[in-house]
């Protein structure tokens, strides 16, 4: 059944590609539609009381006479997909993506470039300078490796360690320190916790702290999406320990019986803040669950950017032609703490983290990789490291200068317009603090 | 959850009609059969009695041609014309490819196709999730939950995400071209899940707009303003009135403003504040006040729950002096509670009783017990006649 789905599929894909080259895009937008109601058809089995087989709706199965539990897999799980080894070499060439130089650099930079901010950031809360912060830590070549493998108008959903994907599309740092500052030049407008991020202009939705919620709503995207049929898909990034909610499930089972260009992405960094895996779930994994909504599944070492790009490219080819979701779990480990709120040695050990940042991980990995191709010397690495803690020190000072944004705004987009009530209320909030000024803080905010 | 609920309205269809207005087709023959069956008491018969009696508004006339339409119908044809004329527009639920378990969805699949609408995999918080996603993108999306009871589940996807949606991103993003509909309120005999009027737990949450009509006009021409307001709207039908409630309804499209309470008896010496069923209820108790007690009674329909029409009701309470709320749902943190006390700060000065809360009692909504637990028209009407002796 599910080969016959695959192969059906394929060919529908490629069927698909061949119209959209030859025709109009009404024409291909009628033929997807017709598609993915075919798509549709296999699903259950038509009714034939005449075979000697179960005729349960519910499933398309034979009998047996012997009784047996199925067994999960986990001592022996889905294996990871690896394009190069912890030194850099390319292990199986056909796998190899051979992307150009620059392309590689700018993987590179932007890695780095993240993992300068998340350093700078990081010590500037512990300094009480902004209120909170989460590093990236380990997870930047899932960040980078996904994010290159997507087309820009592709629409993501974060949870909020993805700020990576951000830093890829060419989120400006200014903004970066805007929002984690709240200050005047916020696109948020100062509303939200930092590391909050969003962005209309890269398509990368607003990021919330309610862990999974997400999840769902990238299916209702890639829904819209589908029917818009401009070939654009849906990425959604969230955690382990997140795909434990309830909007996972949904997420899950959603896009896959209504046929979603969707790629869900699990960073499975082996903590949901001080919650082991162990204490997490007791499948193989978050990648095992895929087949069970029907979704076609890949685990991938989240520390090899080129299996993360392959993988996701792959994903969004076919999701895109297909019309149907995918699951990529990359297996990774979260160096920092879970936040600036949290100190993890309270929970697991200093080698254990030394390991993965000293042995395993996805700047030095790749950086053996360009480094084998005389790419990327002593000096390079010396002088980007200057020049990319300069940028994000300038972006950090003029951030921190700025004022924050004007009061008013605490009332406006509730609802897109002004309600008589928050009218009422936010003159009452003025005549206040007119009233008792002394007691505000007026002067860091914007007239 | 579903399956319970799928259980009960299939139970409930021959006997919804029981209000009485019009005997719908599927009830005639069993039905008759029953009645005239010995084993048939008076009793059965008595169970089944209506709280309220349906009236309809005068026929509209400022829409354009009319014809006779009970409320399922309106929701169906407001439905069919946004689906008409926003070819982003997509209705999702359980079960409503197939008409919807309150037929609110019937024929829109053939005419508009699968992929516009579609039954969703049942599970509430995916529906909501689904719902913002899509709206997010651009798209028109209208959310069916199978009945207020079950929006629980998605109480997370509307409060913490479709409410702050556009508050958060700094208007970046909203997912303002949603809109929820549940059927709601009580139905004579749905006992504690099919019987729920949660406006209230709404009523809390800044971001949203929550609507409920009492008839099939309103409840085409708010519905219509809920799909085309730029806000994550809640659009609650009163199920008891699905069929019972029928009248003229305005063939075209046609919007009623949101935020607005309509005046729909003017008078002098109490006002009177409900939505939904409850306006039937206490259009009766205003006759009756006027004709025992001769208490001339101005009626208020709420109709927006959040954000609420203030200055509408004010005026009137400024004017006769008195206020009787009534709803439904329980009396403690139920919305009434938000009008007294608005009204109270803001019209002390003419205030002559104590504002007066006929509401459900503070326990979950009970089976057999139900003629006992619901604000009727005699609760309503005792606490009239206290509040002129007051």
């Amino acid at each position: 059944m599910a080969a016959a789905v695959r192969s059906m599929n394929k060919m529908y894909g490629v069927c698909f590609n061949a119209a959209r080259q030859t025709t109009g895009p009404k024409a291909s937008r009628l033929l997807q539609r017709r598609a993915f109601r075919v798509a549709g058809v296999h699903r259950q089995q038509p009714f034939d009381s005449s075979l000697e087989k179960p005729q349960f709706p519910g499933a398309s199965a034979e009998f047996v006479d012997q009784l047996e539990f199925i067994q999960p897999n986990v001592i022996s799980g889905i294996p990871v997909y690896r394009v190069m080894d912890r030194q850099g070499n390319i292990i199986n060439p056909s796998q190899d993506p051979q992307l150009p130089k620059e392309t590689v650099l700018n993987f590179y930079q932007k890695m780095t470039l993240l993992n300068t901010m998340d350093r700078i950031l990081y010590e500037s809360q512990r300094q009480g300078r902004i209120s909170f912060y989460m590093t990236n830590y380990g997870e930047e070549g899932t960040h980078i490796g996904s994010a290159a493998a997507l087309d820009p108008s592709d629409i993501v959903f974060g949870q909020y360690r993805e700020a990576g994907v951000l830093m890829y599309r060419g989120f400006p740092l200014d903004k970066f320190m805007a929002q984690c500052y709240a200050n005047a030049d916020d696109l948020g407008k100062g509303r939200q916790m930092p590391v909050h991020y969003g962005s209309k202009d890269l398509n990368f939705v607003t990021i919330s702290s309610p862990l999974a919620t997400q999840i769902p709503q990238a299916a209702g995207a890639a829904y819209a999406l589908k029917r818009e049929n401009m070939n654009r898909a849906v990425i959604c990034y969230f955690g382990e320990g997140a795909a434990s909610e309830g909007d996972a499930h949904a997420g899950f089972n959603f896009s896959a019986t209504l046929e979603c260009p969707l790629i869900f992405f699990c960073r499975n960094n082996g903590y949901a803040i001080s919650t082991p895996t162990n204490e997490q779930y007791r499948g193989d994994g978050i990648a095992a669950r895929g087949p069970g909504y029907g979704m076609l599944s890949i685990r991938v070492d989240g520390n090899d950017v080129f299996a993360v790009y392959n993988a996701t490219k792959e994903a969004r080819r076919r999701a895109v032609a297909e019309n149907q979701p995918f699951l990529i779990e990359a297996m990774t480990y979260r160096i920092g703490h879970h936040s600036t709120s949290d100190d993890s040695s309270a929970y697991r050990s200093v080698d254990e983290v030394n390991y993965w940042d000293k042995q395993d991980h996805p700047i030095s990995r790749l950086r053996h990789y360009m480094t084998a191709r005389n790419w990327w010397s002593e000096d390079d690495e010396r002088s980007w490291r200057k020049q990319s803690r300069k940028t994000v020190m300038e972006a950090f000072e003029n951030a921190e200068k700025r004022l924050k944004p004007n009061v008013e705004l605490m009332f406006t987009d509730v609802y897109q317009e002004m309600t008589p009530n928050l009218k009422n209320q936010r003159e009452s909030m003025w005549r206040h603090v007119k009233q008792y000024k002394e007691h505000y803080p007026l002067d860091l905010y914007e007239k | 959850m579903a399956a319970a609920a799928r259980f009960f309205v299939r139970g409930a269809r021959s006997k919804l009609p029981i209000s009485g207005v019009v005997p719908g087709p599927r009830s005639s023959f069993a039905a008759a059969l029953l009645k005239l069956s010995p084993g048939s008491s008076s009793r059965t018969q008595r169970r089944h009695a209506a709280h309220f009696t349906f009236q309809a508004d005068p026929e509209p006339t400022q829409y354009g041609p009319t014809t006779k339409m009970n409320m399922f119908q309106s929701v169906t044809s407001a439905l069919d014309h946004t689906l008409a004329s926003d070819p982003t527009a997509v209705i999702f639920g359980e079960d409503v490819a197939f008409g919807g378990v309150f037929r609110c969805t019937v024929g829109l699949r053939d005419k508009y196709g699968k992929d516009r609408v579609f039954n969703t995999p049942l599970c509430e918080q995916g529906i909501v999730g689904f719902g913002i996603g899509a709206a997010v993108a651009g798209a028109t999306a209208i959310a069916e939950i199978q009945f207020a009871d079950y929006i629980y589940p998605a109480f997370d996807q509307i409060v913490n995400e479709a409410a702050k949606y556009r508050y958060r991103s700094g208007n970046l993003f909203d997912c303002g071209s949603l809109t929820i509909r549940a059927p709601w309120g009580c139905v004579g005999h749905g006992s504690l899940y099919h019987s729920q009027s949660p406006e209230a737990f709404f009523a809390h949450c800044p971001g949203i707009k929550v609507v409920i009509p009492r008839s099939p006009v309103q409840a085409k021409g708010l519905l219509l303003s809920c799909i085309a307001d730029q806000n994550p709207c809640i659009f609650f039908e009163p199920k008891i009135l699905y069929r019972a409630a029928v009248e003229q309804v305005p063939v075209e499209s046609y919007t009623i403003p949101l935020s607005q309470a309509e005046v729909l008896q003017e008078g002098s010496d109490v006002t009177l504040v409900a939505w939904g069923t409850q306006i039937h209820v206490l259009r009766e108790v205003a006759n009756m006040a006027q004709e025992k007690l001769g208490v001339s009674c101005e009626l208020i329909d709420l109709q927006t729950i959040l954000p609420w029409d203030v200055e509408t009701v004010c005026k009137s309470v400024v004017k006769t002096g008195r206020l009787v709320i009534s709803h439904e749902a329980p009396i403690t943190g139920g919305f009434a509670a938000e009008i007294s006390s608005t009204v109270q700060e803001q019209c002390f000065l003419n205030l002559e009783a104590p504002i007066s809360r006929v509401c459900g009692y503070d326990t979950p909504f009970p089976h057999i017990f139900e003629p006992f637990y619901i604000p009727d028209k005699w609760k309503c009407f005792d606490a009239i006649k206290k509040m002129i002796n007051y």
